[in-house]
């Protein structure tokens, strides 16, 4: 019986000593979580006093959420609606937004693919199913068209950006990671995939958008036209232990991480 | 002295009774946790249209959660793979309890089982980067990733099992049936096919139907190289999405709780219900046509 007091009362200490500790809930979109991940697991091995709980529930949840006050940062891979931004200033809540990195999304082909670059609309097409053949843009053979799991960002940011409102037909080949799209289009020369500007390598041939090259440069100053600002979301000006979170994260270590996850870091 | 004797004997009896019992409740509760999970989804999508609507899209606006061609992929995949493994399982099967010598059967048989043992993300890989390539340059096919990889690479896969335990009903046929045969003059090839083979067949059948609902199973091997369109085969070389790769290549990032999460775990029971219904038919082969002594032939 001794032994059971103790042993409730060491686990009450535990329990009372992780209460003391700040907790900051961190919710929102699935894109901008693997940079979150990322960034609180190094964030957590410098400052172990601070305790990060991160889930991925999709832009709108995670702005939702702020708006409820139910978690500390939002983040987010849109900006805030207007009808969200008044429900907040109902609520009380004076959203700040801050942009944590960017997303640009580059299509890849076979190396041995004659075509070089797309228009937007082609890549619509292609990705819709009504080009089936490369000899439109000025190839040869069959089209393949390689695309996401619908819950990944990267999925997620095509639908939306390429895509506009149509969905990617039933017939595009699914893989389950970027990895595995890059290993794919290298197998098949007829193939053509998206992958985040950091997935890409000798493996495949990057192909232009309506000219433009999608880089670092061209997505960071607004040219590519695959690219997005990711955001998060405070409540009010960021404090305290958030504050000290984003500050760092905006810095040259967080940005690092932004790069190491595949995204495009802000220019400095 | 007695008494304590009785005691141990009962404490170990129990101690067994609770480790029988525990895997029991293990099935148990995965299974009522599956259900759980599963089942909500059907306050929004009625079963008819879960079950046979034709588009799969999870996270769109509004959601469209028609499994039908995540159904029919699995079945075609299952039914070409045995298609391919159950000749090869069972023939060699054959070799090895009637034809093969003792040496040659001591070589074969661990080297088969070993198959088995390869780690399905390496056959995966395998058809992957060998096949697929190897497919499409063959067949001058659009793709590789497709029906036809995946129900190989499975085939691979399930021999290994149709060929262990059809192996060991062909070597249980009592010897007495195969000596009576080849007394009365027939061949061994007459023996085998007329007697051998006859008195196994359930444990040939239950062999099958194993290895079958192995490959309707499988997750890793079909999501690498099925190719993962969600829609209705036209050939054998169409790419195809088994029900096991949608919900491992979801899951991780459907948001709790929602929606399509619900929709990935009401996958989960169908797959649940396919293997069960694969069992079921398996056990009731093995119980009606149940070897009892010499005399059932």
């Amino acid at each position: 019986m001794k032994k059971l007091a103790a042993l409730v009362a060491t686990f009450l200490l535990v329990a009372s000593s992780a209460f003391a500790d700040t907790t900051v809930k961190v919710d929102g979109s699935t894109t901008v979580l693997p940079i979150m991940q990322k960034m609180v697991e190094v964030y957590m091995k410098a400052n172990p006093s601070v305790k990060f709980t991160v889930s991925g529930g999709g832009s709108g949840n995670g702005i939702k959420a702020i708006i409820d006050g139910t978690t500390d940062i939002a983040m987010a891979s849109r900006k805030m609606k207007d009808k969200e931004i008044a429900l907040a200033k109902e609520k009380g809540v004076a959203a700040k937004e801050i942009v944590i990195s960017i997303d640009a999304i580059i299509p890849v082909v076979n190396p041995a693919n004659k075509v070089s670059g797309a228009t937007i609309e082609q890549l619509k097409d292609l990705y819709a199913g009504k080009i089936t053949e490369w000899k439109a843009l000025g190839g040869e053979g069959p089209v393949v068209v390689i695309s996401r799991d619908t819950s990944s960002g990267t999925y997620e940011s095509w639908e939306e950006l390429v895509m506009k409102g149509e969905k990617v037909f039933p017939g595009a080949l699914l893989q389950a990671s970027s990895g595995a799209v890059v290993q794919a289009v290298s197998k098949n020369k007829n193939a053509i995939g998206y992958v985040g500007v950091g997935y890409l390598d000798a493996s495949t041939k990057p192909l232009t958008v309506n000219g433009i090259v999608g880089n670092d440069e061209t997505a960071a100053s607004g040219k590519y036209p695959i690219a997005r600002d990711l955001y998060l979301y405070t409540n009010g000006e960021p404090k305290g232990e958030i504050k000290k979170f984003v500050d760092w994260a905006l810095g040259a270590e967080g940005q690092k991480l932004v790069k190491e996850a595949g995204f495009v870091p802000l220019k400095k | 002295m007695a008494a304590s004797r009785k005691t141990k004997d009962s404490v170990i009896r129990i101690a067994f009774l609770v480790t029988a019992l525990s895997s029991i409740v293990a099935l148990g509760l995965i299974m009522l946790y599956l259900f759980i999970e599963g089942l909500p989804i059907f306050e929004h999508v009625s079963v008819t249209d879960f079950l046979f609507g034709h588009l799969w899209y999870p996270t769109s606006d509004p959601p469209e959660f028609g499994i039908f061609p995540l159904i029919v992929a699995s079945v075609a995949v299952t039914l070409v793979s045995s298609a391919l493994a159950i000749p090869l399982g069972v023939m060699t099967a054959i070799y090895l309890a009637e034809i093969a010598g003792p040496k040659t059967r001591g070589f074969f048989k661990p080297v088969v089982e070993l198959l088995a043992a390869l780690p399905s993300v390496v056959i995966g890989f395998f058809g992957m980067v060998v096949v697929a390539p190897f497919l499409q340059d063959t067949f001058d096919l659009a793709t590789g990733l497709n029906l036809f990889n995946a129900a190989l690479m499975l085939a691979f896969m399930s021999v290994p099992t149709i060929c262990s335990v059809s192996e060991d009903a062909i070597y249980s046929v009592p010897a007495e049936l195969k000596e009576a045969s080849l007394a009365l003059g027939a061949t061994h090839w007459e023996t085998i096919s007329r007697v051998i083979i006859p008195a196994s067949l359930s444990g040939i059948s239950t062999a099958i139907i194993l290895g079958m609902s192995r490959a309707i199973g499988e997750t890793m091997v079909v999501l690498m190289v099925a190719g993962g369109a969600a829609m209705i085969p036209n050939s054998l070389f169409s790419p195809v999405r088994p029900m096991p790769s949608s919900i491992a290549a979801e899951m991780a990032e459907a948001p709790f709780r929602g929606d399509h999460y619900y929709a990935l775990f009401a996958i989960g029971i169908v797959l649940f219900l396919f293997t069960l219904l694969f069992n079921i038919i398996a056990d009731h082969i093995a119980e009606k046509h149940k070897q009892v002594g010499a005399a059932t032939l």
